[in-house]
C-alpha cells in the first residue's frame, strides 16, 4: 500500500490505539495535520508547546498509556524540552513527534531548524530522526514500545517535512520485528528468585521494617500487591511524592509522605528503621537528606526495574532488578508460604508502639488564622479535600502549594495524584490537569496551583475553555514565589530577593473570565466552602477559584537542604517535643 | 596514578550512537581518556573501545547507565591483564644534524616505521601496546615532537586456555 509519510504517521498512531494528541501545527509538521482531518484521533490545540507536553504527561499519569504530543520543528521542539525532561525524571510514558526541516536542508541553518535529536538526547529515553518514510511505522512502534515498557519514559520521533510528503510503502511491523529491531533493549521484569527469597527472609527477621514505596509501584500497577504485602506482614508504608495514592492514606499502616516536607512520623520511621524495603523508589535527595546519615541502621532491599538505580545512591543489601508488580506478588507468595510453614517472625511490637507514639504526637498541623486575618492555605486545601467528589484527581504545580496538597489531601486511590516530582517544573499543574481530564473525563479534576506557577502556563485555560475540558483550578495566591520566600526567610536572614509577585496584578478573576473560565475570588474563611461548592457544581467550563492566602505561611515539617533527616524542623507548636523523635 | 578501565562496547551502527555515548559520559561527569570506534565483525554493529579513569564504584554506575542506551547491545569491561591491547602512534619529529641518526636508531629499536622524510623532520609510525607507545613518545620528546597523533587504544579479551587450545585444534 502506498501512502504519504504523513498518512503513514497518522495511521501508525491509530494502529497504536492513540485516541488523543496534544499539539500545535507549524511549517514542517503541516503535512501531518492534513490526514489528521480524516482521522479518528482527537487533536487538542494547545496555546504553547510546553502545554502539549505537560498535557501528554497528565494523560499518561492517569491512564497509564503513553501521552502523545505533536509539534513542529525549531522553537516548537525546544518548547517541548521541559516536558520531555519532566517526563524523563518522573518516568512518564510519552511519545513526542516533531517536524523537522526537509532532509535536503538539514544542517543548513534553515528556517525553524534546530538539532532536535541532539538537544533532546539527554531529556529522552530514546529519540530518532527518521530519514526515510518507509521507516516511519517501525519508528512509531519502537517509540511506543520503548516509552511504555521497562522503566517508562519519553521518546521523541523527529520527522523531516519531505519524509512526510513523499510516498512510502506501508508495512506495519509485528511485535517480533519490533523486538528484533532493538537488540540492545531487553528490560528485565522478573526479579531474581534467589534474591526474592533472601528479601523474604530479611523481611521476617526485621524488627523495625518500613515499606518505602515510590512511583515505580504506580508505573508497574502494583498497588494491590503492595497492599497485600503490607497487610500480610503488618509493615508500615511510606509513599513518596511520586507514589501518593499507591497506598491508601486512610489505611492503618499508612504513614504518608516522607522526605524534605514529609510528616515527622514517615521521616523518622525511615530514619530509625532496621530494614527499608524500597519498591520502585530511587533514594532521591529530597527523601534521604544527607545520604551519609540517612537511615543509618537500615539494611536495604531495593526493587527497581532499572538496574542503574541499584546502588546509585545507597548500596542495597538485596538488589532485585524487576517489575514491582511481579516482585511484590512473589514476596507475598513466599512470605505467605513461610508463615504458613511456621517460620519465625521477629517481634515488631515495640517498633509499632514507637510508630504510633510518633503519630499521636506529631500530626500535620498549622496555626488556624486569626479572625480578620488572611486565609491559611492548608485550611483551603482541607475544605477542598472534604468537598471533593469521590475519585477526584488532583494535579499540582511546584512549590509550597504542592507540598501542602500532598500533605493535606487524603489519597485513597492510585492515579489520582499528578505532579512534577523530579524536575520540579513550575506551571505543570494546569496543562497536566487538562491532560488528566481528557484521559479521565468521568472524574473531577482539581489543579492546585500557586500564583507563580499560574502565571507560567495559565494560557492553557484558553485551550481548556475552547476544547470544553472543564477542569477546576484552586489558585493559592500568596503573592510570592512562596517556597523561595520560605528559604529566604529561614536560610537567608529574611533578606527577600526577587520573590514578591503582587496580590492583584494580574487580576486573576478577570484573567480567568477573559480566558472563558468562571472566576471566583475568596478572601475570608466563610467564603471558602460556598466557593468550592459552586466550583464543584460547574461542569460546562473551567473554573478558577483564587484563594487569597497568608503570604507568611511556611511548609512544615522541613529538613533543610543537604542536612540529615535528624535535623527535621517541626512546626513551631511541636518543636518542644522534638526529643520524642529519637 | 589514575585507574584505567577499558570498556568494550558493542553498539548498533546507527547515526548518532557515538554522540549518545559521549554525551552520556559528559552528562554524568566522567572523563573519557581515549576512544576508538569502528565497525565490528557483524554487519550493522560497531565496537567502541573507551578508556576511562574512574574508581570502580562509579564505573559500575556508568556501565549501567551506558547499558540503558537502547543502541548499546553489550558492554565488557576488559581487565588489562586479560586483554590484548593495541594502539597506533604517528609522530613528526625534528630530525636534523646529529639528531637525525639518533631518531632513526630509536625507530629501529622500537621497530617503528619511517613514513615520510623531510629535510629537518621525520614522520614515524609505531603500532603496539599503549605502554610501549608511551615509552617511545617520551624518548622522542627530547628531539622535539612537531606533531603527534595517537588513535586511542583498541582491545579484545585474551583467549582463555580452553579457547586457545580449541583454536590450535582448529575446532
Amino acid at each position: 500500500m502506498k501512502l504519504t509519510g504523513a498518512q503513514a504517521l497518522i495511521k501508525a498512531l491509530e494502529q497504536e490505539s492513540v485516541e488523543v494528541v496534544f499539539g500545535l501545527p507549524g511549517g514542517c509538521i503541516l503535512p501531518a495535520y492534513d490526514p489528521l482531518l480524516e482521522s479518528t484521533i482527537r487533536h487538542i490545540l494547545v496555546r504553547h508547546e510546553q502545554g502539549a507536553g505537560h498535557m501528554a504527561e497528565g494523560y499518561a499519569h492517569v491512564t497509564g498509556r503513553p501521552g502523545v504530543a505533536l509539534v513542529t520543528s525549531g522553537p516548537a521542539a525546544t518548547n517541548l524540552v521541559t516536558p520531555l525532561m519532566d517526563a524523563y525524571m518522573d518516568s512518564i510514558p510519552m511519545v513526542a513527534i516533531t517536524g523537522q526541516v526537509p532532509t535536503t536542508a538539514i544542517g543548513s541553518d534553515a528556517f525553524q531548524e534546530c538539532d532536535t535529536v541532539g538537544i533532546t538526547r539527554s531529556a529522552t529515553k530514546h529519540n530518532e530522526l527518521v530519514m526515510n518514510g518507509d521507516d516511519l511505522p517501525l519508528a512509531i512502534r519502537q517509540a511506543f514500545h520503548l516509552a511504555s515498557t521497562g522503566r517508562p519514559g519519553p521518546v521523541l520521533v523527529d520527522v523531516p517535512k519531505d519524509v512526510l510528503v513523499a510516498p512510502m510503502t506501508w508495512h506495519w511491523p509485528t511485535d517480533d520485528e519490533v523486538v528484533a529491531s532493538l537488540p540492545g533493549y531487553r528490560p528485565n521484569t522478573k526479579g531474581h528468585a534467589r534474591m526474592i527469597k533472601a528479601a523474604a527472609a530479611l523481611i521476617l527477621a526485621a524488627e523495625r521494617p518500613v515499606l518505602y514505596v515510590g512511583g515505580g509501584v504506580l508505573k508497574a500497577r502494583a498497588a494491590e500487591e503492595v497492599r497485600q504485602l503490607a497487610e500480610l506482614t503488618g509493615i508500615h508504608v511510606v509513599t513518596t511524592l511520586m507514589a501518593r495514592g499507591a497506598f491508601p492514606d486512610d489505611h492503618p499502616l499508612a504513614l504518608g509522605m516522607p522526605g524534605m516536607h514529609g510528616n515527622a512520623t514517615a521521616v523518622t520511621a525511615m530514619q530509625r528503621s532496621d530494614l527499608l524495603i524500597a519498591l520502585g523508589a530511587r533514594f532521591d535527595d529530597r527523601i534521604t537528606g544527607k545520604v551519609d546519615s540517612f537511615a543509618p541502621e537500615a539494611k536495604v532491599i531495593h526493587v527497581d526495574i532499572d538496574p542503574a538505580e541499584q546502588g546509585k545512591v545507597r548500596r542495597p543489601d538485596v538488589p532485585i532488578v524487576g517489575d514491582c508488580k511481579h516482585v511484590a506478588g512473589e514476596l507475598v507468595r513466599i512470605i505467605g508460604e513461610l508463615l504458613d510453614g511456621g517460620a519465625a517472625r521477629a517481634d515488631t511490637s515495640a517498633w509499632r508502639s514507637r510508630v504510633s507514639g510518633w503519630r499521636e504526637q506529631f500530626p500535620l498541623t498549622y496555626e488556624p488564622s486569626e479572625p480578620g486575618h488572611a486565609l491559611k492555605p492548608q485550611f483551603c486545601l482541607e475544605k477542598l479535600r472534604d468537598a471533593a467528589p469521590e475519585g477526584t484527581i488532583l494535579t499540582s504545580g511546584v512549590g509550597q502549594h504542592q507540598m501542602w496538597a500532598s500533605q493535606y489531601w487524603n489519597f485513597t486511590e492510585p492515579y489520582t495524584w499528578v505532579n512534577s516530582g523530579g524536575l520540579g517544573t513550575m506551571g505543570f499543574s494546569i496543562p497536566a490537569a487538562i491532560g488528566a481530564k481528557v484521559g479521565r473525563p468521568d472524574r473531577t479534576v482539581w489543579a492546585v496551583d500557586g500564583d507563580g506557577c499560574f502565571q507560567m502556563t495559565a494560557q492553557e485555560l484558553v485551550t481548556a475553555s475552547v476544547e470544553r475540558i472543564p477542569i477546576k483550578v484552586a489558585l493559592l495566591n500568596n503573592s510570592y514565589l512562596g517556597m523561595v520566600r520560605q528559604w529566604q526567610e529561614m536560610f537567608y536572614d529574611e533578606r527577600y530577593s526577587e520573590v514578591y509577585l503582587s496580590p492583584d496584578t494580574p487580576d486573576y478573576v478577570r484573567w480567568a473570565e477573559a480566558m472563558g473560565c468562571v472566576g471566583i475570588r475568596v478572601e475570608s474563611p466563610e467564603e471558602v466552602e460556598p466557593a468550592i461548592e459552586k466550583a464543584n457544581s460547574i461542569n460546562d467550563r473551567p473554573v478558577v477559584v483564587e484563594f487569597r492566602v497568608d503570604s507568611g505561611e511556611k511548609v512544615f515539617p522541613m529538613v533543610p537542604a543537604g542536612q540529615s533527616n535528624d535535623a527535621l524542623v517541626l512546626p513551631p507548636s511541636q518543636s518542644d517535643r522534638k526529643a520524642a523523635l529519637s | 596514578m589514575p585507574t584505567h578501565h577499558i570498556l568494550s562496547v558493542l553498539v548498533q551502527n546507527r547515526p548518532g550512537v557515538l554522540a549518545r555515548v559521549a554525551s552520556l559520559f559528559a552528562r554524568r561527569g566522567y572523563n573519557i581518556y581515549s576512544l576508538a570506534v569502528a565497525p565490528a565483525e557483524d554487519e550493522g554493529r560497531s565496537r567502541i573501545t573507551i578508556v576511562v579513569d574512574v574508581e570502580s564504584a562509579p564505573l559500575e554506575q556508568i556501565t549501567k547507565q551506558l547499558f540503558k542506551l537502547v543502541e548499546v547491545i553489550k558492554i565488557s569491561e576488559l581487565d588489562p591483564r586479560r586483554a590484548v591491547e593495541r594502539e597506533l602512534l604517528l609522530a613528526t619529529v625534528r630530525a636534523d644534524g646529529t639528531g637525525r641518526g639518533q631518531v632513526v636508531e630509536l625507530a629501529t629499536i622500537f621497530e617503528a616505521k619511517i613514513l615520510a622524510v623531510g629535510v629537518e623532520a621525520l614522520t614515524v609510525s609505531l603500532e603496539g601496546h599503549p605502554d610501549k607507545l608511551d615509552d617511545f613518545e617520551e624518548l622522542l620528546q627530547s628531539y622535539g615532537i612537531v606533531e603527534l597523533q595517537r588513535t586511542g587504544r583498541v582491545a579484545l579479551p585474551k583467549l582463555d586456555r580452553q579457547a586457545r587450545l580449541r583454536a590450535v585444534k582448529g575446532s
